[in-house]
């Protein structure tokens, strides 16, 4: 098999987890080698964040395994707590200590000897751009800066895997290009970065990606591999007025098998490319004006609410 | 591991040094329960005003007037002329005490004959009613005594041979003066750590949890048993530090004697800070917020300590069941050795049995927190 060949450094199984009566994760398998950038993408409340704090073990899972690095989450979880860090949506810094004492602090904690420690130290400071900030007050710090020595702090030991639970929320766009910017300098050093994320541009960064829905996993490819997967036929852009009219005439026009709202445009995927001509016609036809109508290539978005509408039909389905 | 508790322990301190809050509450906070406490409960009964209805006016009756007003123990406020302005006096809380000399005083001691006078005593408030009567039997009786004596004397007797048959010597041993502080601030010192200790380690496992850095420290390889020794161990220190504080401050402040061995308070102080400091670990395992662990530690604390641990009210005159139950309060057990160690001189061989209490006590607490501990860890 392949896991004789390529290291795993994430492997789940079936994996369960209940709240009472409510199941978070629904029966989630897949695995990740190592050295990937490893996205988890899903709506709030998917159930991204209960699998990463199984895999870290925060929580203990209903039913089903997950192996990291390699070990057990249950019964393991000791060993592989030295080799994993974890950055949470709260970031985890004690905000009444210093940048410098966070970082000292979570090295002392993971065992970090003082002499490299002090290199460690060197080394966030300056990849964070905090150096001259260093024995500011990290209350002080705004978000992004923030978020830079989370991750810091998250790395200080040199995991070899790296759990991030939507490191990037609250974050302006610029601190999250930055952001990512790092990422790919710690995957680039051989970690195995497991990320959480609802923004798509985010996802886009990932070498794979599992799609997670009301707790289950509904895809899991490379972003390229989802959205040539997912939407078959051909992607349309149309700016039409009355928008409602327009959705209403598309979702009966022949050819048409999916219409979504995006923004001000609607997104139609059609059957053939032959069918665009018609399709203005049928529009034109029926007293709405189109002001573009041109073919586009799905974005990972497109290919998200696709699957999401798959699943709620066969969620549906499954109910009858 | 050493390094993880010390690098817990290190962060810890770093967060109370910095927390304004943290230090009012280590520092001012002993410092005011102790002098509230300390100047407002006082069991004391002196200057209890009184009244005088003279009906007889004689220099008989003056004499014994002005062995009450000369008293600390009562101070003159009114002369009353009539039955109405003796009420009047009781009801509005003028005076607390009325000395009523009837009109046949003088005529019946200069008769030779016993007299009576009659002293109305407000009893609404129990406690300072029946020393007050206490005070007043005590000064009438040596009032008689004296003017048996004169009695003698004028009629050519010769007193110095004559005493009372049985001389009555009462004692007070170890309080001699029966001041109440001596009796209040022992016990205020075990209610006021009591609080704190319960309230500053209540705190401390919260915090984490509402600021989302348990998530970090779960995560990574500390053991529960070393985050909560790291916790436990800089409030322990400064709870030490209070203890010192509060024990100088009773004594500067109020002159407590402390006869027995400061050492010896200190020690036992640890094993009462053991189960106070238990007792908020637990809460903070429990709590969902800061404000409601802070909430629970002064209620879980406060009326025990004050109300049922002996330090206002004897645990004696309590029912036998609830006697029970003051055994559990830590602040009960520690009080007595309070008590016993600054008023008494005691020994640790006299109290063993508190002690034992308190290992106890400590014991469960901490035992029980751990269990929480890991479960929520």
């Amino acid at each position: 098999m392949m896991h004789t060949e390529v290291p795993l450094a994430v492997e789940v199984t079936d994996l369960v987890k209940r709240f009472g009566a409510f199941t978070a994760v629904d029966h989630i398998s897949f695995t990740v080698p190592k050295g990937e950038i490893f996205g988890f993408l899903g709506p709030n409340g998917a159930g991204k964040s209960t699998t990463i704090r199984m895999l870290c073990g925060i929580l203990v899972p209903t039913a089903g395994s997950g192996r990291v690095a390699g070990f057990d989450v249950v019964t393991e979880s000791e060993r592989i707590k030295t080799r994993i860090g974890y950055m949470s949506q709260k970031f985890s810094l004690y905000e009444d200590l210093t940048v410098e004492e966070n970082i000292e602090f979570y090295g002392g904690v993971y065992g970090v000897s003082r002499h490299k420690l002090a290199e460690r130290k060197q080394w966030i400071l300056e990849m964070a751009n905090l150096t001259e900030r260093r024995t500011s007050l990290t209350g002080e710090l705004a978000m992004g800066w923030k978020q830079r020595l989370a991750l810091g702090c998250a790395i200080v030991h040199e995991p070899e895997i790296l759990f991030l639970d939507e490191p990037t929320a609250g974050v302006d766009p610029i601190s999250r290009r930055t952001f990512w910017d790092l990422i790919y300098d710690v995957a680039g050093q051989g970690v195995t970065v497991f990320v959480t994320t609802h923004y798509m541009d985010e996802a886009e960064h990932c070498d794979r990606l599992a799609m997670i829905y009301n707790g289950q996993l509904i895809a899991l490819g490379s972003p390229q591999a989802l959205k040539d997967r997912t939407v078959s036929g051909v992607l349309l852009d149309i700016q039409a007025q009355p928008a409602m009219a327009a959705l209403e005439a598309l979702e009966e026009a022949p050819g048409v098998t999916d219409v979504t709202i995006f923004g001000s445009a609607l997104h139609v995927i059609v059957e053939t490319a032959d069918a665009i001509p018609s399709l203005r016609d049928y529009l034109t036809a029926r007293q709405i004006t189109v002001t573009a109508l041109e073919p586009i290539l799905p974005s990972l978005e497109d290919a998200f609410v696709a699957l999401i509408e798959q699943a709620d039909q066969q969620a549906a389905m499954g109910k009858e | 591991m050493p390094q993880r508790i010390w690098m817990i322990m290190w962060k810890e301190f770093i967060q109370i040094m910095r927390d304004a809050r943290m230090l009012v509450v280590v520092i001012a906070l002993p410092v005011l329960m102790l002098v509230l406490y300390g100047y407002a409960i006082n069991f004391d009964v002196k200057h209890l005003p009184l009244a005088i209805y003279d009906q007889d006016r004689s220099q008989a009756s003056r004499a014994l007037i002005s062995a009450f007003a000369q008293s600390e123990y009562f101070t003159m406020v009114a002369w009353l002329h009539n039955n109405p302005q003796v009420t009047q006096a009781l009801d509005r809380g003028q005076a607390k005490v009325v000395l009523v000399i009837p009109t046949t005083y003088s005529a019946d001691l200069a008769a030779g004959q016993t007299t009576a006078v009659q002293v109305l005593v407000d009893g609404s408030d129990a406690t300072t009613a029946s020393t007050a009567i206490g005070y007043a039997q005590a000064m009438v009786q040596q009032h008689s005594a004296q003017i048996a004596v004169q009695a003698l004397q004028g009629a050519g007797v010769n007193t110095s041979g004559v005493s009372l048959p049985v001389d009555n010597r009462v004692r007070y041993w170890y309080n001699p003066e029966l001041k109440s502080t001596n009796f209040i601030i022992p016990g205020l010192i075990a209610v006021i750590l009591m609080m704190l200790a319960t309230l500053l380690t209540s705190m401390t496992v919260v915090r984490e949890r509402e600021r989302g850095t348990i998530e970090s420290l779960i995560v990574s390889p500390v053991m529960p048993v070393e985050l909560m020794l790291g916790k436990l161990i800089p409030y322990v220190l400064i709870a030490f530090f209070d203890v010192m504080l509060v024990m100088v401050a009773s004594v500067l402040l109020f002159h407590i004697p402390l006869v027995g061995s400061p050492v010896l308070v200190l020690a036992l102080s640890g094993i009462f800070l053991t189960a106070a400091l238990g007792i908020g670990l637990l809460i903070s395992t429990v709590a969902t917020s800061q404000q409601f662990a802070m909430t629970v530690a002064v209620m879980a604390t406060q009326l025990p300590s004050v109300l049922m641990s002996g330090f206002l009210f004897p645990i004696n005159s309590m029912p036998p069941k609830v006697q029970l139950l003051t055994l559990l309060i830590p602040a009960t057990h520690f009080i007595k050795i309070l008590r016993a160690v600054f008023l008494k001189g005691s020994g640790f061989a006299d109290l063993w049995q508190p002690t034992l209490f308190l290992l106890l006590i400590g014991g469960v607490m901490l035992g029980l927190s751990a269990l929480r501990f890991k479960k929520k860890v």
